[in-house]
């Protein structure tokens, strides 16, 4: 197993009195590939900054490979970070912007030119060395700032929420090529976002946060299969969730049906939360299924058609299919054992629409 | 109706008030009293503005005005800079306090000047302390130059601070995280990105200090004549009105040119500094 | 490490404040002096401030000051802001050449405004006095009040005015209620400038007018004379009345702020 090269513990840090992190406990392995997801103001930009070396935790310990690094400035650190706005320096053209850091420890010119043109070419833009910063695009602009940090050879590169500012197709290309690039390179990636979708991609292991803390820690299968509690499950993916009950090992309770399921370990008729997946439920014909309801409406959406399938007054599915089923037809509804999903019931809050909006751009 | 017809009162003001005065210096700098009384157009006037005597006064304004710009530029540049380090969460108030004096009438700073410097006044008891009797620090190039530093500091510290404060702090972590301590941060970031500030400073210092000459008058006495004062004078003493316009001609195109070079210096989205 | 630094920034910065205001502080304390002198304390008097107030010819220059800078600063503002408005909807090439031709008068060393105007004036066989002397401030203050309008305009989102024209509002009011409100900062802060610029003058005054002083020309001609406590008086009260403006502006513009941070 890899070893430790990042290692935090019990860190706590609060701004104007608000709690940011509250004693938080994580590792990173060597060439792991970590991202770090919530909602904005979950503290995962918190986290990136301790790491980084931009904020002081008033509590706990940072390590890295062993060693206790809290007082060390950020120019002192191993690692390198590419920012959410890129910052890039305005002043100085591509060339002078990714050689930066080895300007700054006086490396043999010839050295740099040729580290220069490697990274531009790692990074796609080969023969961009004089231009000027603020005629490149977003995409080129994010590119150069990641270039700009490999360039020091980190052993952990921190990217926080790099592709927030990008249109949807150029960030599903950016994730493609920073995964390529992690694996390539061999570097330990900690990345930050707030979309559930980049995270799963990218991701080697997920880290979902809430509030200062963590909720779950785990590969993006387990998460999604897997989820800990409702916030989680609501978080990751769309899903349907509902309360119930676990009448014994293998059997639960909801929406006034019994099921059978494939969980175990919770105690006789304990009070759970059940998550079903909406590309899990099959829609059939309404004199056959487990469950019965009306189509409120149909979205087609592509891939799937989005159904909402009304049960009863305070019960609604919402449910992915290929086919399509008119708005008003009674239906049935079929739950397989594995599509059930039980967790054990928790008062965390889901997120909320402005906690997840805001994500675009804040500071915590 | 066309919204551009809105500037018309103002272009019909800045013909008359702006335009027309211009062409009627020019006509006088052009011109000499002729014996009979009227007026004869002669460029004797141009050919005597550059006579080493004359030139020798706007030398020696240009000169002292230099140093009073670089001794600006000397106190001004750090406070500008240690109001914005990250040490002063109270920078944007402690600026005020800064640029406060230029609020106060500047006749009244320079009569401050004269008051403290004067041979009854208070540097000249304390200096009596250390046995130094009728210290002359008044009417002298020394008193001219302090005069221009004290009137002009805070409009060499305003522009500074304004550049300095627009910094994106992002830009000062991103060298961090590249490894740039704090001296290379300056040197690197800060320093570079101060410098439209610096330039705006400079001409709002060095242009009204070339051309001043109440500031002169008061602390220099008329042993110590700027340009300003040289065609004050032609005007109100020596009565040779034609003359006054030529020499004032000659200020008025070199102050031009000179902005107009120092424009392509700046930082210009802001098109007038104000904003 | 970090303290000792801290401690000669802070040492730095008060040397430069006591550069700056221990004149003034001077003027202040002596002020109060009864005897003559600026160096010799003599007792605390009152009397240079009853001489200042019963100086007829201080109290005419300060009353002409602050109505020319009030009239200059109106008047300018109004032309200014309707200059303003009509420069940005103008042609690109008209409008880089009207905004040239603006900076002149900025640029212009302010000895040769004043020649150029007092020169103006006599050719035109205006006697030199009040009017000509508003006439003048008027002249210098309208560039900056344009300065600062434009770049409101500027920021201004296009199509807001016709946003308005499509809800139905004639241009006029549109204008009015849509445009304005936009560049008000713009406005106010390029009439306080014009008001500062007018309170602060002294070369261009100099020049053109006769007669009728203000408050600049007043204290030079003072100055010239030497030593004069009325002038201290003065200066003090003039110290106050900014220091108070300031400290009302500040705690109004806090209590902004916190209505705001109450409400959200």
């Amino acid at each position: 197993m890899a070893d430790k090269i990042i290692d935090l513990v019990n860190l706590t840090k609060s701004f104007d009195g608000e709690k940011a992190l509250d004693g938080v406990n994580l590792y990173v392995r060597r060439r792991e590939f970590i991202t770090l997801l919530g909602p904005s103001g979950c503290g995962k930009t918190t986290l990136l900054r301790l790491i980084a070396g931009f904020e002081k935790p008033d509590d706990g310990d940072i390590l890295f490979e062993g060693q206790r690094i809290n007082d060390l400035p950020p120019y002192k650190r191993r690692v390198n970070t590419v920012f959410q706005k890129y910052s890039l320096f305005p002043h100085m053209n591509v060339y002078d912007n990714v050689a930066f850091g080895l300007t700054l420890k006086k490396k043999d010119k010839k050295l740099i030119d040729q580290k220069v043109r490697e990274m531009l070419e790692l990074v796609n833009l080969s023969g961009f060395e004089k231009r000027e910063v603020e005629s490149l695009s977003g995409g080129q602009q994010q590119r150069i700032a990641i270039a700009r940090a490999l360039i020091n050879e980190p052993e952990v590169l921190l990217l926080d929420e790099p592709l927030a500012a990008l249109d949807l197709k150029l960030r599903k290309e950016m994730q493609l090529e920073l995964k390529k690039m992690q694996q390539q390179l061999g570097i330990t990636f900690v990345f930050v976002t707030h979309d559930q979708e980049e995270a799963l991609t990218m991701s080697d292991t997920i880290v979902v946060m809430n509030k200062g803390q963590i909720v779950q820690i785990g590969t993006p299968v387990d998460i999604y299969n897997e989820p800990i509690n409702a916030y989680v499950a609501d978080f990751i993916g769309e899903s349907n969730i509902l309360p119930g009950v676990m009448l014994e090992d293998y059997k639960c309770r909801f929406a006034g049906q019994e099921f059978i399921c494939v969980d175990r370990g919770f105690s006789r008729n304990e009070e759970v939360e059940i998550v079903l997946r909406p590309e899990d439920l099959d829609i059939t014909p309404n004199d056959r299924g487990m469950l019965h309801g009306v189509v409120e409406s149909i979205l087609f959406m592509g891939v799937h058609y989005e159904i909402r399938v009304r049960l009863h007054e305070d019960l609604e599915f919402t449910i992915h299919s290929t086919d399509y089923v008119a708005e008003g037809t009674p239906v049935g509804i079929d739950i397989e054992p594995d599509a059930i999903h039980v967790m054990k019931a928790s008062d965390m809050p889901l997120a909320t629409e402005e906690e997840l909006e805001g994500a675009a751009d804040y500071e915590a | 109706m066309k919204r551009s017809v809105f500037a018309t009162p103002y272009l019909i003001w800045m013909a008359i008030f702006i335009l027309v005065p211009l062409g009627i210096i020019v006509y006088y700098a052009m011109t000499a009293a002729a014996p009979d009384g009227g007026v004869v157009f002669t460029l004797d006037n141009l050919i005597k503005a550059f006579d080493p005597l004359y030139m020798g006064i706007l030398g020696r304004s240009v000169w002292l005005a230099f140093i009073a710009t670089c001794v600006c530029l000397l106190i001004g540049y750090p406070v500008a800079l240690i109001l914005t380090s990250r040490n002063f969460k109270k920078g944007s108030l402690l600026i005020i306090l800064f640029v406060l004096p230029m609020w106060m009438n500047f006749l009244l700073r320079t009569y401050a000047l004269i008051n403290i410097l004067d041979n009854g006044g208070v540097v000249a008891q304390f200096l009596g302390l250390f046995g130094i009797q009728n210290p002359k620090l008044l009417y002298n190039t020394f008193a001219i130059i302090l005069g221009l530093v004290y009137n002009y500091l805070p409009f060499m510290i305003l522009p500074i601070y304004s550049a300095m404060v627009k910094i994106d702090h992002g830009l000062i972590e991103a060298a961090e995280d590249l490894g740039a301590n704090s001296w290379n941060v300056f040197r690197r970031v800060r320093f570079p990105l101060s410098l439209p500030g610096v330039v705006s400073g400079i001409t709002m210092v060095f242009m009204p200090a070339v051309t001043t000459f109440a500031v002169s008058r008061l602390l220099g006495g008329s042993n110590f004549m700027m340009y300003g004062d040289v065609i004050e004078n032609q005007f109100f003493f020596m009565r040779d009105w034609h003359f006054g316009a030529t020499l004032s001609l000659v200020m008025m195109v070199l102050m031009l040119v000179s902005s107009f070079i120092f424009r392509k210096y700046q930082d210009d989205d802001s098109g007038g500094m104000l904003w | 490490m970090v303290k000792v630094k801290s401690l000669f920034q802070k040492g730095y910065l008060g040397l430069v404040l006591l550069f700056l205001y221990a004149p003034i502080a001077t003027l202040i304390i002596f002020s109060f002096n009864a005897g003559k002198t600026m160096g010799k304390w003599s007792g605390f008097s009152l009397k240079w401030y009853e001489q200042l107030f019963q100086d007829p010819s201080l109290m005419s220059a300060l009353s002409t000051t602050l109505t020319i800078a009030v009239l200059s600063a109106l008047i300018a503002t109004v032309i200014g802001t309707l200059a303003a408005i009509g420069i940005h909807s103008m042609r690109k090439r008209t409008r880089s050449l009207v905004e040239t031709a603006t900076y002149i008068p900025m640029l212009n060393p302010d000895i040769v405004t004043g020649i150029s105007l007092m020169l103006l004036f006599l050719f035109l066989r205006v006697s030199l006095g009040y009017t000509t002397l508003l006439l003048a401030h008027i002249t210098f203050n309208i560039p900056y009040v344009i300065f600062s309008v434009l770049p409101k305009l500027r920021q201004m989102p296009q199509n807001l005015y016709e946003a308005a024209l499509d809800l139905g509002c004639k241009p006029t009011r549109a204008m009015w209620k849509i445009i304005v409100p936009q560049i008000m900062p713009g406005i106010v802060t390029g009439a306080i400038f014009a008001l500062t610029l007018s309170i602060d003058d002294f070369v261009v005054s100099y020049f053109t007018t006769q007669g009728v002083s203000n408050l600049s020309i007043a204290i030079y001609a003072m100055a010239r004379r030497g030593i004069s406590p009325k002038i201290n008086a003065l200066s003090a009260i003039i110290f106050v009345s900014i220091v108070t403006l300031l400290l009302i502006v500040n705690i109004r513009a806090n209590r902004v702020q916190n209505g705001k941070e109450k409400k959200a």
